[in-house]
């Protein structure tokens, strides 16, 4: 707010510039060791100890520690006359012996509008507010003037005339049964100021306003590489798993797994030593554990590490805006390093997607600025698998991991794909997603001659497949015996065959021996004829020589 | 009820005049130093004071900018601001005083016809 000078709070019944007032006090001494003085008009001093208490601030002791007082201004209309002409000296000295007392930096006045209700004449009244404010200003106080909202006008006696240099507007509307909260700074002279409304929220620590988030896409992103919880799924997504710092998806229909999935990944940032904020908006934290536990991941010892935060409560409880300011509030505070909100289609009620994605639009902007890792569960209606999540979040998103119903032959499979994961290679192929008690389990779909199958049909067919291997091997070794067979009755054969062969060859050695020697013998009986008939060998010879 | 009121009021206006006559009013001005509305409630005060109320009357006049912090007790706003302390109920009467007419009404001296 701008120092030294007065700033208008206006708004309706009930809005909050009271409380606001206060903790613009409180917070000045707590914080900044600024005292203040708070004038009231309209509540008691002790209504305002006990409004004040219900935000956690002890009036009464910072009263006695003289860091702060407070004055009641009560005007009794009854009991005044009028005769001649007056001003509104005393409150000036009032105000001022107050200011002076503690040597207040910060000064309330709330509502001074209290006045016109309890002084006659108006003119006068104004008159004498135009030279408090002036007056306030010589004094050097920061001081807030709070006032009712008016019809046509910011406030109901048109005091933003006299405060002009600050002017903000609180509101307090009913959307579709949800009431928000909003506060706009329609003035602020010599400085620039977001004119968009902002919300903000009143709980037990005060008031909290959403800060400015600067939707300039200026995130530094790290290539720091987080598991996912499940090996299978570690190398599908190119080996190592998501991006930190990135926004991660996982959409499916009616228990597919989403959330198991996020229970791993926020089991192995757990283990990492990670903080985590698991933001659940229809199951109880002692559901969400319970059900984990089924599938073999026990979260409570992180729990009680104070590692793992569970923050459930349901959408319809506040409006958008109020629920962004809580995340906000809690992520501040605890710090995480990895944000998991399940499911985030809880949040589209009644047809406000546009809303609802400008929402998450500005939490993934905070969650990416801090390099905070997230992980979105989302519902998908109906049988097919949609091109884009209904809330039109999925081109925020960077990866996009999708879980389908695989029906075949009477019973229901899952499937897990991955639809998109930007700056890495990542798998095409749809694995079959098991949930066992020892954790999630991604197998290969068997394709087959009759296309994909999961499930038991898939047993099935692996079991035909397996059978079919069997007779394979038993029609090979069949054939091998054959082989081996004729083998053995080709050699068989061959045996026999030399066998004859070798008789034929003795028989025919024999044969030819006899022949031999037959031929020997008349050989030899010629020539004994020769000799025996005394021929003229000589004489012979030439004839024996010429054929 | 209404018929008991009736029956009161003329007895109070008696009442009125008869204390009156009789008792001590003891008035308080509060006045911011010596600005010209002050001194000009001091003047007409002293002068209704001297005319009406001869004798049985004890005028205190307060400066609050010597005295600041009686302003808080006596829920001071206006000034000059008149504050009648008896007779009671506590009157108070905002102005410089110059309407003698509405000062009597206003300190009961007078009735409102």
């Amino acid at each position: 707010m701008p120092k030294g000078r007065p700033t208008l709070i206006c708004g309706g019944a009930g809005c909050g510039k009271t409380l606001l007032a206060m903790e613009f006090l409180v917070r000045g001494v707590t914080q900044f060791n600024e005292p203040g003085v708070f004038m009231a008009f309209e509540e008691t001093a002790k209504d305002l100890t006990q409004n004040i208490a219900s935000l956690g601030f002890d009036l009464k002791d910072l009263i006695a520690q003289k860091k702060i007082v407070v004055d009641v201004v009560f005007i009794e209309r009854s009991e005044i006359d009028e005769s001649g002409e007056y001003d509104l000296e005393g409150l000036f000295i009032r105000l001022g012996h107050a200011i002076d007392s503690i040597g207040a930096k910060r000064v309330v006045l709330d509502t001074v509008e209290a006045l016109f209700a309890g002084l006659p004449n108006p003119a006068i009244l104004r008159a004498e507010l135009r030279r408090l404010f002036r007056w306030l200003k010589d004094k050097g106080v920061t001081a807030i003037i709070t006032g009712e909202r008016g019809e046509g006008m910011l406030t109901r006696q048109g005091l933003e005339e006299y405060v002009s240099d600050c002017v903000i507007v609180l509101d307090h509307r009913v959307s579709e049964q949800t009431s928000s909260r909003r506060l706009r700074v329609v003035k602020y002279r010599g400085s620039t100021h977001g004119t968009n409304e902002y919300p903000f929220l009143i709980d037990e620590d005060g008031i909290s306003v959403l800060p400015v988030t600067s939707l300039a896409l200026r995130h530094i992103v790290s290539s720091e590489r987080v598991s996912t919880g499940i090996a299978r799924l570690d190398a599908m997504l190119g080996g190592k798993g998501y991006y930190r710092g990135s926004s991660v998806l996982v959409s499916g229909t009616a228990g597919t797994g989403k959330s198991s999935i996020a229970a791993h990944f926020a089991d192995a940032a757990c283990r990492r030593g990670e903080r985590v904020i698991y933001f659940s908006f229809e199951e109880s934290p002692s559901q969400t554990l319970r059900n984990m536990r089924s599938i073999g991941i026990d979260l409570q010892p992180w729990v009680k590490k104070g590692l793992l935060l569970l923050h459930a409560n349901r959408p319809s409880f506040a409006g958008l805006e109020t629920h962004l300011v809580m995340k906000h509030k809690v992520i501040n505070d605890f710090k995480p390093q990895v944000v998991i909100l399940d499911p985030l289609n809880s949040f589209v009620i009644g047809g406000n997607e546009i809303s609802v994605q400008s929402m998450f639009m500005r939490l993934l902007d905070f969650l990416k600025t801090k390099q905070i890792t997230a992980l979105f569960t989302n519902l998908t209606l109906g049988g097919s698998v949609l091109e884009e999540t209904e809330i039109g979040i999925s081109s925020l998103i960077d990866t996009w991991l999708v879980l389908r119903a695989i029906d075949s032959g009477g019973e229901r499979n899952r499937g897990l794909s991955i639809r998109k994961s930007r700056g890495m290679a990542h798998s095409n192929q749809v694995r079959e997603f098991l949930l066992t008690d020892h954790g999630v389990e991604l197998r290969d779909v068997y394709v087959g001659a009759s296309g994909v199958l999961t499930g038991s049909a898939r047993l099935t067919q692996e079991a035909q497949d397996q059978a079919l291997q069997v007779l394979r091997k038993q029609e090979i070794e069949r054939r091998q015996l054959e082989l081996k067979s004729k083998h053995q009755a080709l050699e068989a054969q061959i045996v026999g065959l030399r066998a004859e062969f070798e008789v034929g060859k003795t028989e025919s050695l024999r044969i030819t021996g006899q022949e031999q020697a037959q031929g020997a013998q008349l050989a030899q009986g010629r020539a004994d004829m020769a000799l025996s008939r005394e021929e003229d060998v000589a004489a012979n010879n030439p004839k024996r020589g010429s054929p | 009820m209404k018929a008991n009121a009736t029956k009161r009021a003329p007895r109070r206006i008696k009442t009125a005049r008869r204390v009156a006559a009789a008792t001590r009013y003891i008035l308080i001005l509060y006045v911011a130093g010596q600005s010209p509305k002050s001194v000009n409630a001091i003047a007409n005060i002293k002068k209704i004071c001297e005319e009406h109320l001869q004798g049985r009357y004890q005028l205190d006049v307060v400066d609050l900018y010597q005295q600041p912090q009686l302003a808080q007790g006596e829920q001071i706003i206006a000034l000059p601001t008149l504050l009648r302390k008896l007779p009671s109920p506590l009157r108070r009467i905002i102005g410089d005083l110059s309407n003698t007419g509405r000062v009597l009404v206003g300190l009961d001296l007078r009735s409102k016809a």
